[in-house]
């Protein structure tokens, strides 16, 4: 077996370091919104975990992308394993806006477009890693789930621009809000060094589960051509 | 000397070359479509099994929203579109498993034609599948509810988002049929995908029943047409990728 290179373990002992750092900052550093009090402070993560969902969907198009013109299987491992990070990580941004959700918005969800885009997006995820279990050739798998992600990259774009396109109750916290936004607010510069500093923090737990991720994928295929070899 | 003679004449070889080429794409395509219909003709399995079932969908929602006019005024737009949703499924499944099942596809494959004109001659006899469903259903449903549902933006409506589901539901019932799981893996694939183009048919095709002026349902059917345009585009530059072997 192949052991961990340096880098990568310097890595998740960094992000560890910085989640660590994140949460301080969250709760110590970090003032408290007026009239949202405590449960303002999920935005940091909510907003972060979202930037990582959207990260590795953006990985996960440009790695299926690369694999059709190059069938290189590393580029397939790369693109599963950010599909797999995306789904955990937009699963816990909507849970966590839910949580935000529930005292501000008076409810735990509401068909607004964001919201919708985003439940749409798990689905496509999920299709996606059914897909995935239902072929057995490595190479037609392969071909069949980066043909899907990028069909299905082509809903995230909605995401972006629902907020924009669609009358929303989501409130956009950077750029301007109308009256209809509820729960916006206006961030002072500490919480958006906060905000920053969440999301570089989740980029490198990105960073470094997506590594994880293809590592440990690496070794399943090297188990596998050992059985082969073996049968 | 000979050099500067001969690059012309290749270039006129390949203009000449060039509308041949193109008339046979769409000879390929023609054929596959000719072939799906023909053998539809012949059997009618799919054209029924399609239609019954959208009867039965109607019937059901019958049943289960209790279709009353105040009803009917603001669901009609929706019930139609799922039922064409489920009817297509239906059909565009079982078009590509006759092909995977009696090895069909791998016989289509081995023709020396562009792959992509397979693609296209497909998804043209879905469409047309679906387009006549569709044709019956309408007229059914507005006979049934006693409301007119013949009107020209729907039906553009329709015909459009027919366009934008078939495009992609080809492509991924092409994979779907590949896989171990391969009845229950279309809907699974398609539904979410084709959400943009579902959503986009229902709000425009509520906007015609309703009424609205028309600068309330153009954004609509141009989210439909740009989303007719990119399935179109990804499945003409995918479909090579599907059924390579």
């Amino acid at each position: 077996m192949k052991p961990q290179s340096p880098t990568l373990k310097i890595l998740t002992i960094l992000s560890s370091l910085l989640f660590l750092a994140a949460l301080a900052m969250v709760f110590l550093y970090a003032p408290l919104e007026e009239t949202m009090n405590y449960v303002q402070k999920v935005f940091y993560f909510h907003i972060a975990t979202a930037w990582v969902g959207m990260l590795g969907f953006m990985a996960a198009a440009v790695a299926g992308v690369v694999y059709l013109v190059r069938h290189d299987r590393k580029w397939d491992l790369l693109e599963m394993a950010a599909i797999e990070i995306s789904l955990v990580f937009f699963l816990i941004t909507i849970i966590l806006g839910s949580i935000w959700a529930r005292p501000v918005w008076n409810t735990w969800w509401t068909w607004d477009p964001r919201l919708t885009t985003a439940a749409i997006v798990e689905l496509v995820y999920l299709a996606c890693l059914l897909l995935r279990q239902g072929i057995d050739d490595p190479e037609r798998r392969a071909r069949f789930s980066a043909v899907y992600t990028l069909v299905g990259s082509l809903s995230v774009p909605i995401a972006f621009l629902s907020i924009r396109l669609f009358r929303t109750i989501h409130p956009v916290v950077i750029g301007t809000n109308t009256a209809s936004n509820l729960g916006a607010f206006n961030m002072t510069p500490p919480m958006l060094a906060t905000m920053f500093f969440c999301l570089f923090t989740f980029s490198v737990v990105f960073a470094t589960l997506l590594w994880h991720r293809v590592r440990l994928e690496q070794l399943n295929v090297a188990i596998e051509e050992r059985q082969m070899e073996i049968l | 000397m000979k050099k500067s003679l001969t690059v012309p004449a290749a270039a006129a070889l390949e203009k000449q070359k060039q509308p041949s080429r193109v008339a046979g794409f769409l000879k390929a395509i023609l054929a596959v479509v000719w072939k799906d219909l023909a053998a539809e003709l012949r059997s009618r399995e799919l054209l029924s099994a399609m239609l019954v079932f959208a009867l039965l969908v109607i019937l059901i929602f019958n049943f289960a929203l209790e279709l009353d006019l105040p009803t009917r005024r603001s669901v009609t737009s929706g019930v139609l579109w799922v039922t064409f949703a489920f009817a297509g499924t239906l059909g565009l499944n079982r078009s590509m498993a006759i092909e995977k099942d009696r090895g069909c596809l791998d016989g289509l494959l081995l023709a020396p034609v562009d792959r992509s004109a397979i693609y296209f001659g497909k998804a043209i006899s879905n469409l047309v599948f679906m387009l006549i469903v569709e044709a019956i259903v309408l007229p059914a449903y507005s006979l049934l509810y006693n409301t007119n549902l013949i009107n020209p933006g729907l039906i553009g409506v329709t015909i459009l988002g027919s366009i934008g589901y078939v495009a992609v539901g080809t492509l991924l019932a092409s994979m779907a049929v590949q896989t171990r799981t391969r009845d229950i893996m279309l809907p699974i694939l398609l539904f979410p995908v084709a959400i943009p183009v579902l959503l986009a048919s229902v709000k425009a095709s509520e906007g015609f029943l309703q009424g609205l002026a028309g600068a309330e349902i153009m954004p609509w059917v141009n989210l439909l047409i740009v989303y007719d345009v990119i399935f179109i585009a990804v499945a003409f530059m995918t479909f090579d990728s599907v059924v390579e072997e």
